[in-house]
């Protein structure tokens, strides 16, 4: 074979390898596509279908606070103050607003507001009671039967629960202005509620943040010191083999089953109350562990030895070298995998159900060992709820969750940027 | 059995065979214990009699007596797997964190067991400092490399103490004026050579007795490492230096003595003009001609 042939060959082989690497190029390509499409159509859909969780309907009425129509004759007097009609002057409001309606129309009218309306009402008064006998302007919740009819009137997937009459009272009232929708803040500054208008996620949230505390301050600090003896101390026996081993198959065990740890455990044995905070933090943690330490011991392993070499020939000593040298370059990677695993914990429902944290709980918690719940779970029982103002609750919570955990992973990013940057 | 694994057989005849791949049908108990040379000193810096080391099973150090004299240069050369920089690694202790590694033998600096279990290490790794093959600056400034072994060893108790070590190691590895304005920059943003004087700076910094010096010039051009070379002779004015190295012209040039290592023996060692120009194993003279190796 002379020269020029073995070019030709060369050429040839050349060409079917560009094609090759052009193939495999639009492989890599077409994988992220469908990711990125996947990743797109599930925000869209979250966020269509959730975005309206975001937005209350209220009707602001001008209230007529007359101790007549309330059957108040003395206010001072409780007993005369609880017994008060409060939904009386509401619905003087309303005929004002509606002056077609008539005493016929009460319960009709009664169901375009929120079951809360009159309790408003009520606390009002009780904080003031000069008010009596004026008239006040007051915003309320509507039903979240009229909630939906605003929102989704064009969807055929909810069904209006509202007659035909009064639909019409609605959209004259909307037409008026005296309907509206806006920014949902109450959403925000609520606990759960059977009453959809007035559920909220701040308690979920808070519950979330108390658990996610207790996890952080447990299995970061146990996790990394774990690693830290495992790669540097611990002597390489069979012992140290089987923890290995046991570390690896904990990450794989599904997490219900360490709820049902927690249960036997914190629960029955140590005698932890149940729903709370704590014990939550306390599962999770069992549930982390096993992941931050998996990617500690990567991060520390990945440490070159020549640094490890140096700082051990000028005659650091073991403690030395790992607290100077091992730690501060394995950091952002410990940093990245707990942040992962907390990211995980933060969406974990499972165990948390067997706890207990599944308990429907109105208060926000105010402490660790509070009653409390936890975002996925809340939006698991909204879900699960027959009232469809729950379903964009649902969704509504979700993007909250979502929030938080690209939050998270964002800073997990950052803080590894940061750390590396360095040098 | 025995036909049932071949290839673990053919393993265990290939171990048991006769190595020197020079010929001269010498085999290892004509090597053993036997050097020729001049390997002793008068009152020595170390004193190394019956050094054996183990890695697991297997013997990479067989019996070698060794004395190094106070504040001369040693240059260790020898073909790749001779086990010139394991016996150089015992003599600080480095092989400790290798687990399967065990060290027979006496070995004494100024007199005192190395190896004593009482001994310790840090302290002796203070005394014998080191340089490695390939230039390991930590990733922190310029000025933290050469500081942190004063630091931990707690050599400076004034901001100023520890300035004028560092400017003294800089100056020491003949660094200082290439570095003096960005000390506060990364120690691993310098180039090869200016890394491995860095290192060498970090050594002396403790001013340790020994330096040790394990292929130094291996990761570095021919003008670093000739910078190198000059630095070696400036410190054996104050330091016994050990070196390690795969050039013999490198061995010809900075050391007093050469010791040759082939297979785990020590073969000769000698005063380095008298090794280069007239070695008196057949061994030494195939490797210094470039027989093998």
């Amino acid at each position: 074979m002379n020269n020029q042939q073995q070019a030709e060959l060369v050429r040839q082989s050349l060409k079917r390898r560009y094609r090759k690497e052009r193939r495999f190029r639009l492989y890599g390509i077409l994988a992220i596509a469908i990711a990125l499409a996947a990743l797109v159509t599930l925000f869209a859909d979250i966020i269509g279908k959730g975005y309206t969780g975001f937005i209350k309907t209220t009707i602001t009425l001008e209230v007529p606070l007359d101790p007549q129509t309330m059957y108040l004759e003395d206010a001072t007097d409780k007993d005369a103050f609880n017994m008060a009609d409060f939904k009386a002057p509401l619905l003087t409001a309303l005929h004002n607003v509606l002056p077609e309606t008539g005493k016929g129309d009460n319960r009709d009218l009664g169901h375009l507001l929120s079951s809360y309306a009159a309790n408003k009402v009520r606390d009002t008064l009780e904080a003031d009671l000069s008010l009596l006998g004026t008239t006040q302007t007051m915003s309320f919740l509507v039903s979240d039967d009229v909630s939906v009819y605003v929102k989704h009137a064009d969807d055929p997937n909810y069904s209006i629960q509202l007659s035909e009459k009064q639909q019409r009272w609605v959209d004259r009232l909307q037409e008026r202005g005296i309907i509206q929708n806006s920014f949902n803040d109450v959403f925000f500054e609520n606990g759960d509620s059977r009453d959809p208008g007035h559920a909220g996620v701040l308690g979920a949230i808070v519950g979330s943040l108390l658990t996610m505390v207790v996890t952080l301050l447990l299995s970061f600090p146990i996790g990394v010191a774990a690693a830290i003896y495992l790669e540097e101390f611990a002597p390489q026996n069979r012992l140290t083999d089987f923890i290995e081993v046991n570390i690896n198959n904990l990450a794989a065990v599904p997490s219900i089953i360490f709820g049902l740890l927690g249960l036997a455990v914190f629960i029955n044995l140590f005698g932890l109350p149940r729903s709370v905070p704590l014990v939550g933090g306390l599962v999770l943690t069992l549930m982390t562990l096993p992941t931050i330490i998996i990617s500690s011991r990567a991060a520390i392993k990945s440490v070159p030895p020549s640094i490890r070499e140096a700082a051990e020939g000028i005659g650091a000593s073991r403690m030395q070298v790992v607290l100077h040298h091992v730690l501060p370059l394995a950091l952002p990677g410990m940093l990245t995998g707990s942040i992962i695993g907390m990211a995980q914990a933060l969406g974990e429902t499972a165990p948390l159900l067997l706890i207990g944290m599944v308990a429907f709980i109105v208060d926000v918690p105010s402490g660790f060992v509070d009653s409390a719940t936890v975002l996925p779970v809340q939006i698991f029982l909204w879900a699960g709820s027959p009232e469809l103002a729950f379903i964009e609750r649902a969704s509504a919570a979700i993007m909250v969750l979502l929030t938080f955990l690209i939050a998270m992973n964002a800073l997990a990013i950052w803080l590894r940027r940061r750390l590396e940057r360095r040098w | 059995m025995n036909t049932m694994n071949p290839v673990i057989d053919q393993d265990a005849k290939v171990e048991k065979a006769p190595e020197p791949p020079a010929g001269n049908g010498i085999n290892d108990a004509d090597l053993e214990g036997r050097t020729v040379g001049r390997p002793f000193a008068d009152a020595p810096k170390f004193s190394l009699r019956d050094v054996e080391v183990f890695y697991g099973e297997t013997r990479a150090i067989k019996r070698i007596s060794l004395d190094i004299a106070r504040n001369e240069v040693i240059a260790f050369i020898g073909p790749s797997g001779c086990g010139k920089s394991t016996f150089l690694r015992c003599l600080n202790r480095m092989n400790d964190s290798i687990d399967i590694c065990r060290v027979k033998g006496q070995l004494q600096l100024d007199g005192h067991d190395i190896y004593d279990p009482k001994r310790d290490v840090v302290e002796l790794r203070a005394r014998v400092g080191m340089v490695f093959q390939k230039p390991n600056p930590f990733p922190k400034s310029i000025y933290d490399n050469v500081a942190y072994g004063p630091r931990i060893h707690g050599l400076a108790n004034r901001k100023s103490d520890l300035d004028d070590i560092v400017e003294r190691s800089l100056r020491g590895a003949g660094l200082w004026n290439e570095v003096k304005d960005r000390l506060d920059t990364p120690g691993t943003g310098l180039s090869g050579g200016q890394q491995q004087r860095l290192c060498i700076a970090r050594a002396i910094a403790v001013s340790p007795e020994v330096v040790l010096m394990d292929e130094p010039c291996s990761a570095l051009d021919p003008i670093a490492t000739a910078r190198i070379e000059e630095l070696i002779a400036e410190l054996s004015e104050s330091y016994t230096i050990i070196i390690v190295t795969h050039s013999m012209q490198q061995a010809a040039r900075v050391s007093d003595r050469t010791a040759y290592f082939h297979l785990g023996h020590l073969v000769e060692v000698n005063e380095t003009n008298k090794v280069f120009t007239t070695p008196q194993h057949p061994l030494t003279e195939s490797y210094i001609t470039g027989r093998f190796g």
